[in-house]
């Protein structure tokens, strides 16, 4: 196909839905775990830290894949401030997705606990110890951490919307396998 | 470009209920699994309330264990350890430690004599970059089973119901063998007379990858001597940490390093239980405490002695209690250090 792309390639599909899942497994890991002492506690804790990791490297590869290859344009009839929220929603994410790791790996340094990630790997501490920035980190770790959830619902809302009401392939654009029938090419 | 196709109206209410839907289970899946729907679900903040006196916790000291002072030294491995764990720690050699000796109260500044039980928080660092992190007490075994019957202790003892302890003895009739070793136990003038156990089982993982349920204690070096509560109490408020900073300054004190191997079928999963006197023993290193800092700038101070910091060759067994230490010990570090401004560092100069 040549021309204007109408989708996300498939690199930028393929690290969409993996860190999708990812992501929403390191949001309900993390409100689970901080709720309850049983012994799951140490289980979750302890996918949460190299999955957190996990996801930082892969939202820096898909950075640099992001602006390698841009995106699709978004359809000309899509109201401004819909297209504005497009955009900014798209910076917040990766705000988040580089962001969030790199606080609770903050957080970990600063109270000087071992951020262990698996079989006796350790990462190096990124904070001196200090308990006021462990507090700072600590805090927008936890509250942003519901901001990215509801982010992400705002986002699933939004790619239904276009899926289902608008039906101007913006959705389609980033569906993990080609919808084509559902969508006419223009003549 | 790709030609929307817009639906009809009736079809786009219905996409805008199916959105909602789908939204609004995916927050509820949230919220169940913070535990908002489930206000029966022991949750740290739960446990660490429990422990605030009805005055409410002292802020920016630990929750509870709330009285201590901080130590560094050496922990000195013998070597025979590494037939247990294959933990760097094990291997012949000294590696630095940090530590704190505490009672075990919510008040930080609870007289020496009123605490029945003492503590000791340790963390031993290896060159490899591991840690190992333990937080034991003088007594033989825990109070209780688990951590929830743990919680309903503290909820009992805080009770205004007259009956509260004895309903919860009746259901918990573990916590008589404490109370036993609580009337019964000598008192000391001392730290450095105490021993301390770990109480809880962990897993040594040997360097063939077979598995060890062990505990483990510090036996101290000094010879314990019998005082009476009454005359420690004459000894003034806080007669136990003058006595071991006066002590190590005279000379470092020394406690060895005791692991219990467990026997098949012991009970790891219930710290109230103590095992036989006769399981194998093996002396493992000895720690050496060399000085002694006040916990308001020491080093300790924000150190979380989490019993689930462990090197690689350590690791937690079906103890549920470990779990339940950390999720907590994390809840009061969080509440401890942002209320850092409520129990000020004394000199500028301190680390920040």
């Amino acid at each position: 196909m040549n021309g204007v792309r109408t989708r996300f390639t498939v690199l930028q599909r393929l690290l969409h839905w993996l860190m999708a899942v990812c992501i929403l497994a390191m949001l309900f890991i993390g409100v689970g775990m901080v709720s309850t002492v049983m012994p799951k506690y140490l289980t979750l804790v302890s996918i949460h830290k190299p999955l957190g990791i996990a996801i930082l490297v892969l939202a820096l590869f898909r950075l640099v894949v992001r602006i390698v290859y841009g995106a699709p344009s978004l359809p000309v009839d899509l109201p401004e401030p819909m297209k504005l929220a497009a955009h900014l929603s798209h910076y917040a994410f990766y705000v988040l997705m580089i962001g969030m790791p790199l606080l609770g790996w903050g957080m970990l340094s600063a109270a000087a606990y071992p951020v262990a990630l698996f079989g006796g790997v350790h990462l190096p501490a990124i904070l001196p110890q200090s308990d006021s920035l462990h507090t700072l980190f600590w805090d927008a770790h936890f509250y942003l951490a519901f901001a990215f959830f509801a982010l992400i619902l705002l986002h699933v809302a939004a790619a239904l919307f276009h899926a289902l009401i608008r039906r101007d392939g913006v959705f389609e654009a980033m569906a993990p396998v080609s919808t084509h029938d559902r969508v006419a090419p223009a003549e | 470009m790709l030609q929307p196709h817009r639906p009809p109206a009736r079809s786009v209410f219905g996409s805008l209920v199916l959105i909602a839907v789908i939204v609004g289970a995916a927050a509820a899946a949230f919220a169940y699994t913070a535990g908002w729907f489930s206000p029966r679900r022991l949750t740290p903040d739960k446990m660490v309330d429990a422990f605030a006196p009805p005055a409410g916790a002292p802020l920016g000291h630990r929750k509870n264990h709330a009285k201590g002072i901080c130590f560094t030294g050496i922990f000195e491995a013998n070597g025979a350890g590494s037939t247990l764990s294959q933990a760097q720690v094990f291997t012949r050699g000294q590696y630095p430690a940090l530590g704190r000796f505490n009672l075990a109260t919510d008040n930080p500044n609870a007289p020496d004599a009123t605490v029945r039980v003492r503590g000791l928080g340790l963390r031993i660092s290896t060159p490899d970059g591991q840690q190992w992190r333990t937080a034991m007490i003088d007594a033989p075994f825990f109070a209780v089973s688990t951590p929830q019957a743990f919680y309903d202790l503290l909820l009992a003892s805080a009770s205004k119901d007259p009956n509260a302890m004895k309903t919860f003895a009746g259901a918990h009739p573990e916590i008589a063998a404490f109370g036993a070793w609580a009337k019964s136990a000598r008192w000391t003038g001392s730290y450095a007379e105490e021993r301390f156990n770990s109480l809880d089982s962990f897993i040594f993982v040997d360097n063939s990858g077979a598995d060890h349920a062990v505990r483990w204690s510090l036996l101290p070096a000094a010879q314990p001597v019998s005082v009476s509560p009454d005359d420690l109490a004459k000894r003034g408020p806080d007669f136990l940490e003058q006595e071991i900073t006066e002590r190590v300054r005279g000379g470092p004190q020394r406690w060895t390093m005791v692991v219990s191997v467990a026997n098949p079928g012991d009970p790891t999963a219930d710290p109230s239980k103590a095992w036989p006197d006769d399981r194998r023993t093996v002396e493992v290193g000895t720690l050496t405490v060399q000085q002694i800092e006040a916990e308001v700038d020491g080093p300790c101070r924000d150190i979380n002695f989490d019993p689930t910091v462990l090197p690689s060759g350590i690791r937690t067994s079906d103890d549920p209690f470990p779990a339940a230490r950390s999720s907590a010990y994390a809840k009061s570090y969080d509440r401890r250090t942002a209320e850092a401004a409520d129990y000020p560092r004394t000199t500028t100069g301190a680390k920040p």
